[in-house]
């Protein structure tokens, strides 16, 4: 394997060279340090152009397939008959879910094939039906009101922390009914879940499962309070009284949980913050969005397929299959990287460009396809409509004024720190 | 050209005109009828694009079929009935000159 070293101030066309001398056996669009240092779209604009569905041989992951144009994404992602999200296959990430021995058996709906992932995800979808929503808007507008209301205008702040992780963790805290107070909570645990030992989060494979069951032992007090009680609106409430979910075995329960955790937490706040990333890096997109605000309802879609705050989702192949004229075989590990797929030129036009009023702006990847695309996905376009209408009513500007810091993640798309100024109106 | 006759959901009607060999969800999309999204650009892929075919033409049109993408996209969608379907799965000829469809309140 060639080691590769990139610094951060490395062009782009000094990038491109690099990559292009790379042999193309040898490239490797799983190291989490990629994405980190934001480098990973000249591999996929790469792979794109010369082997769209490209064979890894070796890598911290195994071997695995990529495949990175818009079309064979859909093709894979819509035959959920040949390439299974089975969690003991290992699952919906190209980390493998079940392989590692200190690690919990989570289960998940995610990772599930029918006809048992359809019967899970019917018991839950009810939270974020257009009816619930309705019901939703006024809470989560009064919410981002006062976030925003409370930041100070002209001084550094972190955009991640003060707005971003604040809204959807009190939306998630909403749509669990999870006390208040605590909200703090639900942020650690899904942090916590998605974490690798040693990157920042937790230190150990032990740490992490010991936060886990303490999440799940929480959620289990809420449950025996909710069960056989009238039904409510909240998620909790959904699963305790449906056939579907309420006799869940114990990993199941906390999987199911950590899964609309994780759904309902990092996904959103990545979009809120790369949404004011991508403005700042468009100045002439942030001066059509404050001569036109009503132009947010289609820079919502825009941004969340600039950001796909998922670089990927993975599929197991139940038997021998094609895709792009290469054989899959079976048992093989095809990742889907619907990042790549949402920079693909035959797909979109000028998809390098963030567009506010682009034409089609929700036929992007983001949300996957098929019966596991992705269940909150109204939720998330509600909450960044709001979010941005209430800061066009509060702030003319805000400026990025510093390099953001991004997640050591293949799987999260993540901004972990986005220094900005306010400017008001 | 086939006419077809969209119903949002507070019973305002749009009348549109389209290609024979086109869908019902291009109807929708060229003629900018609220409600249908369509996200995935008409591959039977996201269920954004559900309307409910009015009851006197469902026949003609055809019944959501068992164990279809479609079906397997549907079970997910809020507010269906016997007579939904995919907008994108509705190829307009010209015995379905006329149609009639009804927009559900919000899509999923």
């Amino acid at each position: 394997m060639t080691t590769l070293t990139i610094s951060p101030d490395q062009d782009s066309a000094e990038l491109s060279r690099f990559v292009a001398g790379i042999p193309l056996a040898e490239i490797d669009v799983s190291r989490p340090s990629l994405f980190q240092s934001d480098k990973i779209g000249a591999f996929f604009e790469r792979l794109r152009r010369e082997d769209p569905v490209h064979y890894c041989a070796e890598s911290s992951y195994g071997p695995y397939w990529s495949i990175t144009r818009y079309d064979d994404i859909m093709a894979v992602d819509t035959n959920h008959k040949v390439y299974s999200s089975e969690a003991k296959l290992g699952g919906i990430a190209i980390q493998d879910m079940h392989r590692d021995q200190s690690n919990l058996e989570l289960e998940m709906f995610i990772a599930m094939d029918q006809p048992k992932h359809d019967a899970q995800r019917k018991a839950v979808t009810p939270a974020v039906a257009p009816s619930n929503l309705l019901l939703l808007e006024p809470v989560i507008r009064e919410r981002a009101g006062a976030i925003l209301d409370a930041l100070p205008v002209g001084e550094e702040i972190d955009w991640v922390k003060c707005v971003s992780v604040e809204l959807t963790t009190m939306t998630l805290a909403t749509l669990f009914d999870f006390p208040w107070d605590e909200r703090a909570r639900l942020t650690r645990w899904s942090d916590v879940t998605t974490a690798i030992p040693g990157a920042g989060i937790v230190d150990s494979f032990e740490q992490r499962r010991a936060e886990l069951i303490e999440c799940a032992m929480y959620f289990k007090g809420l449950w025996d309070q909710r069960i056989d009680q009238p039904e409510g609106n909240d998620l909790i409430s959904m699963m305790a009284n449906s056939p579907a979910t309420r006799d869940m075995p114990f990993l199941e329960f906390l999987g199911n949980l950590l899964l609309l955790i994780v759904g309902g937490n990092d996904t959103t706040r990545n979009s809120i913050s790369g949404g004011v990333l991508a403005l700042n890096r468009h100045p002439d997109q942030y001066d059509k969005l404050r001569r036109d605000p009503a132009v947010i309802s289609s820079m919502v879609p825009e941004i969340i397929r600039w950001q796909t705050p998922l670089t990927h989702m993975r599929r197991t192949a139940l038997e021998d299959s094609e895709i792009g004229g290469k054989r899959i075989a079976k048992g093989d590990k095809v990742v889907m990287w619907y990042l790549s797929g949402n920079r693909d030129e035959t797909a979109i036009d000028r998809p390098e460009e963030f567009i506010i009023d682009r034409k089609n702006p929700r036929q992007h990847l983001s949300f996957g396809y098929g019966i596991h695309r992705c269940m909150g996905n109204r939720l998330a376009e509600l909450q960044l409509r709001i979010i941005w209408e209430e800061i066009q009513k509060r702030f003319d500007f805000v400026e990025v004024v510093g390099e953001p810091e991004r997640l050591l993640s293949n799987l999260v798309r993540g901004i972990t720190r986005l220094p900005v100024k306010l400017h008001a109106h | 050209m086939i006419k077809v006759t969209f119903v949002a959901h507070d019973g305002r009607k749009l009348r549109v005109e389209i290609g024979e060999g086109l869908t019902a969800r291009e109807a929708a999309l060229f003629n900018d009828v609220p409600g249908i999204d369509g996200d995935c650009g008409g591959q039977c892929a996201c269920a954004t694009c559900h309307v409910q075919v009015d009851p006197a033409w469902i026949d003609l049109v055809g019944r959501l079929a068992d164990d279809s993408m479609e079906a397997d996209l549907l079970q997910f969608a809020e507010g269906t009935t016997a007579e939904s379907r995919l907008a994108c799965q509705i190829r307009l000829d010209a015995r379905l000159d006329g149609l009639v469809l009804h927009v559900p309140e919000q899509q999923y």
